[in-house]
């Protein structure tokens, strides 16, 4: 089993998340957050002082899957969250030990 | 006038201390409450309401009597009705504005009051002891607040000798903006003093209601439902839009894009600015006083306060210390008798003079209240202390200060 982290644009966030579903995955964690990779930040202008904002806001995708599918993940979402533009995000795999349904206590891909 | 009430000054007079109460509660609260980090919006805010409240207090205990009393040797008024005992009883009509009630126009001067101090709060916002503000309130509104009200509008030798302040030029603007300045020179600068705004929307509401409120302020000081009050409505307006106008073009032209905090400030200074003409002046008048309150202001913000180093937190010096000088001088100059029948007027009405006596008002109120605002800060800075702990002060103080949070998001 793996973990698949996606940064992308956030306006990305619903083509992705319904490209995702398309190709039957459904499960996912959605977080907000900030970074920079090696797109340039913004200026915020007040009361005549300028602020330099590097940090800038994307979404947080993260996805588990079984082996077999994490090319399917990896392919829809950089079909869908790419602009072809620096700041598009990038996508991390990371292997996973074990996964719990709460609900029923199972374990391993099928409580995935 | 005949001293005999008037139904239609007094309802005007009543909208308009409502309307004065607006801006200070919550419309300073909000406009500074947006322009700070988060951490600090409730304090922020709290500041506004809880001097809005002193002040309420001790204007009807004494404040009232020793700003408007009838003077000793034109330097303060005498305490003739502690905690305001028989006035309203009486129906006595009110000795400066003889067609309202006097506890009429003791409580539409309440407002001033209250919301001159409350202005000073804005640079001392994220790292000042709740206690020590506490404190400050009613301290500096009976050594200053008081004295100098007295001089300028309530009999006292200022007003004697001429000096014209309609609506707060000097009472208001001035005293603030300079007790501003004196008490951030002494508390330091902050930790973190980048102004990014954690919550402009409220500064927008803010400014609504300051602007509203405004017309109150400066339209209600003509103690009537006149055609003075009329005027003051009009340039009154008409100084806050040029002055929102005039700092966009600023912007434009010093940092590339006009933004909306710079309208706000913009409309704030072209209102500061007018406050102390808006009964003397034309409507040519307001709008150079509009586009020089934006300009002047924006340098003192955007190049004084870097250059000097001073952390005004929330500009009062930079827009109401520098929009009372400002506006006060112009009265000098562009004051008229056609407009105010009651004044000789300023240069333009052949009285050069005029200009005289208002840079001496604004030189003795300024350095009474340099000297004043220096002493009661540094007493209370040794007793209670100005500054919160640094640790405090970076966690942020509603935390801290009050055990609150403004954004429980769950």
């Amino acid at each position: 089993m793996k973990r698949i982290i996606a940064i992308i644009r956030p306006d990305r966030l619903e083509d992705v998340k319904q490209a995702l579903e398309d190709a039957g995955i459904h499960g996912m964690t959605i977080s907000e957050v900030k970074g920079r990779g090696i797109q340039l930040g913004i200026t915020e202008s007040y009361r005549g002082r300028d602020y330099k904002v590097d940090l800038l806001p994307k979404t947080r995708i993260e996805i588990i899957t079984p082996r077999e599918k994490v090319e399917i993940v990896i392919d829809t979402i950089v079909k869908n969250a790419q602009t072809g533009c620096i700041g598009d995000g990038k996508i991390f795999i990371s292997p996973i030990e074990e996964v719990i349904r709460i609900r029923t206590g199972e374990r391993g891909p099928k409580a995935i | 006038m005949d001293p005999i009430l008037n139904s239609g000054d007094t309802a005007w007079m009543l909208i308009s201390t409502a309307l004065v109460i607006l801006m200070t509660i919550p419309g300073v609260a909000l406009f500074y409450g947006g322009l700070i980090r988060r951490e600090n919006v409730l304090n922020t805010m709290f500041l506004s309401f809880v001097t809005f409240a002193i002040v309420s207090v001790l204007w009807f205990i004494y404040g009232y009597d020793l700003a408007f009393g009838s003077t000793t040797w034109g330097v303060i008024g005498q305490l003739t009705n502690p905690f305001f005992s028989g006035v309203v009883e009486s129906n006595s009509l009110s000795t400066l504005a003889p067609t309202i009630p006097t506890g009429l126009y003791a409580v539409f001067q309440m407002t001033f009051a209250a919301i001159t101090v409350a202005l000073i709060s804005g640079a001392l916002v994220e790292r000042t002891k709740f206690a020590a503000w506490l404190a400050f309130v009613p301290i500096w509104l009976t050594l200053v607040y008081l004295p100098v009200a007295h001089w300028m509008w309530g009999g006292g030798w200022l007003q004697q000798m001429g000096a014209l302040d309609f609506a707060g030029g000097t009472v208001v603007h001035l005293t603030s903006g300079l007790a501003a300045l004196v008490m951030v020179v002494i508390i330091g600068v902050r930790k973190n003093s980048k102004l990014l705004p954690h919550h402009l929307g409220y500064s927008v509401i803010g400014t609504g209601l300051l602007w509203f409120g405004w017309f109150g302020f400066n339209a209600g000081s003509a103690l009537g439902a006149s055609n003075l009050a009329v005027s003051a409505m009009i340039v009154t307006n008409t100084s806050a839009a040029m002055g929102m106008l005039g700092w966009m073009l600023m912007d434009k032209l010093k940092t590339g894009k006009p933004t909306l905090l710079g309208a706000l400030s913009g409309a704030i200074a072209g209102l500061a600015c007018i406050t102390p003409a808006a009964g003397y002046v034309n409507v040519t008048a307001a709008i150079i006083i509009g586009f020089v309150a934006s300009v002047a202001s924006y340098y003192a913000v955007s190049h004084l306060k870097p250059l000097l180093g001073y952390d005004d937190a929330l500009d009062v010096f930079g827009i109401h210390g520098v929009c009372g000088i400002v506006g006060t001088l112009f009265v000098g100059i562009f004051a008229t008798p056609l407009i105010n029948s009651a004044i000789k007027g300023g240069l333009i009405a052949g009285n050069p003079a005029q200009l005289g006596i208002q840079t001496l008002a604004i030189a003795v109120i300024a350095v009474y209240t340099i000297i004043v605002t220096f002493v009661i800060g540094k007493v209370i800075d040794k007793t209670i202390g100005l500054r919160v702990d640094e640790s405090h002060e970076i966690q942020g103080l509603d935390i801290n200060q009050h055990e609150e949070s403004g954004y429980r998001l769950s």
